[in-house]
């Protein structure tokens, strides 16, 4: 304690206490930043160290500073196929047309099967056969059915997003609380507000639980649709750099997809914060990943 | 007179889990007049709240009749507020929107509900806190919103389940004197539960007793103290101690005999 001169029954004011709790807070927020860095000096220095010397072949693992020129050159110049911005736009586009189109018809039939029993029970095998299925294969399926263009790479981003958001929003309906079922029913609430006031309200937390891992498997079915064929996007980029035997472009390439799921990642939870302020601060929230 | 609830001869049968079948309310009587303040008391499990889901609609009778104004009980009925025994206050609205609920089911715009809502939340003293979500308030407010938005719907019968039960002694004394005196303006008929007998005594004109489980009405005393009451000076009266004295002898038999099953299932 930074305080010897409080006598017993004369403690230390409370805002000197709150004061050294920030401050150790920061301290601690500094601790890990430092450690961060380390750990990614550390990684890329050994990576880039024992490529350089030669114990582990650049051909096949790539390098880091290989990679970064890559991405300069991909920023500064362009890319085998055209401006980088175009490729990581005809990506967004795919990925973000997907993640709508699966969410919406996830949270729809979501709704639907979680509020009717009879189509619940009519529909879960199927439901529950399709997605035993390796969805990813599908893209091939599209690729045949809805040509090479965006079509094809939305169906299956779209199809990934739709499976993951469907069960979130199915267990979100069937676990609202009875009590507040009950409580708006007395108050006068007939079906149709029950499911707008209550039931979806209720389900959202779920199904925006769903929709942070939803958006990186939305980015998944995007890549995996171009590379069943596709001119453009980021995934192709990374196809024709393997083509290439350029590992370093592969490497650039995931590189640009870490960003752009990132970024939607900063978006999803700033709309999250939005549309949930009603729930309590989570507990521990720091300790989140 | 056409009393404001009956209930003749209900039982009431749920399946369990593991298929079997549970009586939890067996040949129940009980009739609330118009106006009147009814408490019901019986230990735990006996059927208390499944009564109420009776007489709001939420549950079909087994067997029997539930009338509510006269009328049989089909679905939910009209003109009846419940506060719930756990919360049930909606978490994603605030304090102002979950008030006006009731007014906006019923077709009201929401400026007309939510200036009611405004009127109401003064009445259970929580002006100012109309902009909080639930989670921001503590268990007293609570019971509060949830009371202000029963109330609002100004509903001829309204039931309560143990609503101060989680409450701390000095936040439950003040909100069932104020209980009282927004009762004393509407004069809704109130069938209101608990397990405590000196709070039935306080609030109630009348307190049935239910028996261990499978419910059903032992004995109904009147309670003839006069009104306006204060729920903490109206203990030190002698006539209060008198009533309680004669009702717990009938209630102690039950929860003692509910005790003894229940350590019976708990040794087994
Ligand atoms: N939906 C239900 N299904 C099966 N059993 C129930 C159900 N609701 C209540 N019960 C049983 O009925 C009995 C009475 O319950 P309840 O009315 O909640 O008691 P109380 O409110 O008096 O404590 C209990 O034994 C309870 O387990
Ligand atoms: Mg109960």
């Amino acid at each position: 304690m930074t305080a010897p001169s409080s006598a017993p029954g004369n403690p230390a004011p409370i805002t000197d206490l709150s004061a050294l709790r920030i401050r150790a807070r920061r301290r601690r927020q500094l601790n890990i930043y430092g450690l961060r860095v380390l750990v990614a000096v550390l990684v890329l220095g050994s990576w880039e160290l024992t490529t350089r010397i030669g114990i582990v072949d650049q051909f096949f693992f790539g390098q880091p500073s290989g990679i970064a020129r890559q991405l300069w050159i991909w920023i500064t110049e362009e890319t085998a196929l055209g401006p980088l911005w175009q490729q990581v736009l005809v990506t967004m586009e795919e990925t973000v047309l997907g993640f709508i189109v699966g969410t919406v018809l996830g949270v729809v039939i979501g709704v639907l099967l979680g509020r009717n029993r009879l189509l619940a029970d009519v529909f879960s095998i199927y439901i529950k056969a399709a997605n035993a299925i390796p969805r990813v294969v599908l893209g091939a399926l599209f690729a045949i059915s809805l040509g090479l263009d965006i079509r094809s790479k939305v169906a299956t981003a779209a199809i990934l997003v739709f499976f993951v958001v469907f069960f979130n929003a199915f267990q979100g309906v069937r676990e609202v609380e009875r009590n507040l079922i009950a409580n708006a029913r007395i108050l006068g609430a007939d079906d149709r507000r029950l499911t707008t006031e209550v039931i979806i309200p209720s389900a959202l937390s779920w199904i925006i639980a769903s929709l942070h891992i939803s958006f990186g498997l939305a980015l998944v079915g995007a890549v995996v649709g171009e590379l069943f064929g596709a001119t453009q996007g980021v995934g192709e980029l990374i196809y024709s750099a393997e083509h290439n035997f350029n590992a370093n472009g592969v490497f650039a390439g995931m590189l640009l997809l870490a960003a752009m799921a990132l970024l939607a990642e900063a978006i999803i939870t700033a709309l999250e914060n939005r549309l949930v302020r009603w729930r309590p601060p989570a507990v521990g929230s720091e300790v989140q990943i | 007179m056409t009393p404001a609830i009956e209930l003749r001869g209900v039982t009431k049968r749920f399946l369990t889990p593991s298929g079997g079948v549970y009586t939890a309310l067996r040949d129940l009587n009980l009739t609330v007049q118009p106006g009147e303040f009814c408490a019901v008391v019986g230990p735990t499990g006996c059927g208390k709240s499944t009564t109420l889901a009776l007489i709001s609609g939420l549950e079909p009778a087994s067997e029997g009749e539930v009338l509510v104004l006269g009328k049989p009980v089909h679905g939910i009925a009209e003109d009846i507020g419940y506060v719930f025994q756990t919360d049930a206050v909606f978490p994603w609205k605030t304090v102002l929107d979950n008030v006006a609920a009731g007014p906006r089911y019923h077709g009201r715009t929401t400026g007309q509900a939510r200036s009611m809502a405004r009127e109401w939340i003064s009445r259970v003293g929580l002006s100012g806190f109309e902009d909080r979500y639930p989670y921001q308030l503590s268990g007293g407010m609570r019971k509060r919103v949830a009371l202000a938005q029963s109330l609002i719907n100004e509903p001829q019968i309204l039931l309560m389940d143990e609503p101060f039960s989680a409450l701390d002694v000095q936040t439950r004394a003040l909100m069932e004197n104020e209980l009282l005196s927004l009762w004393a303006n509407t004069r809704a008929s109130v069938v209101f539960v608990t397990h405590d007998l000196e709070e039935a005594i306080a609030l109630a004109d009348r307190v049935f007793v239910i028996s261990a489980g499978p419910g059903t009405v032992k004995a109904n005393y009147p309670v003839p103290l006069s009104r306006p009451r204060n729920v903490t000076e109206i203990r030190m009266q002698p006539q209060f101690s008198q009533i309680y004295g004669e009702i717990w002898n009938d209630l102690r038999d039950e929860v003692l005999v509910s005790y003894e099953r229940q350590k019976l299932s708990g040794a087994a």
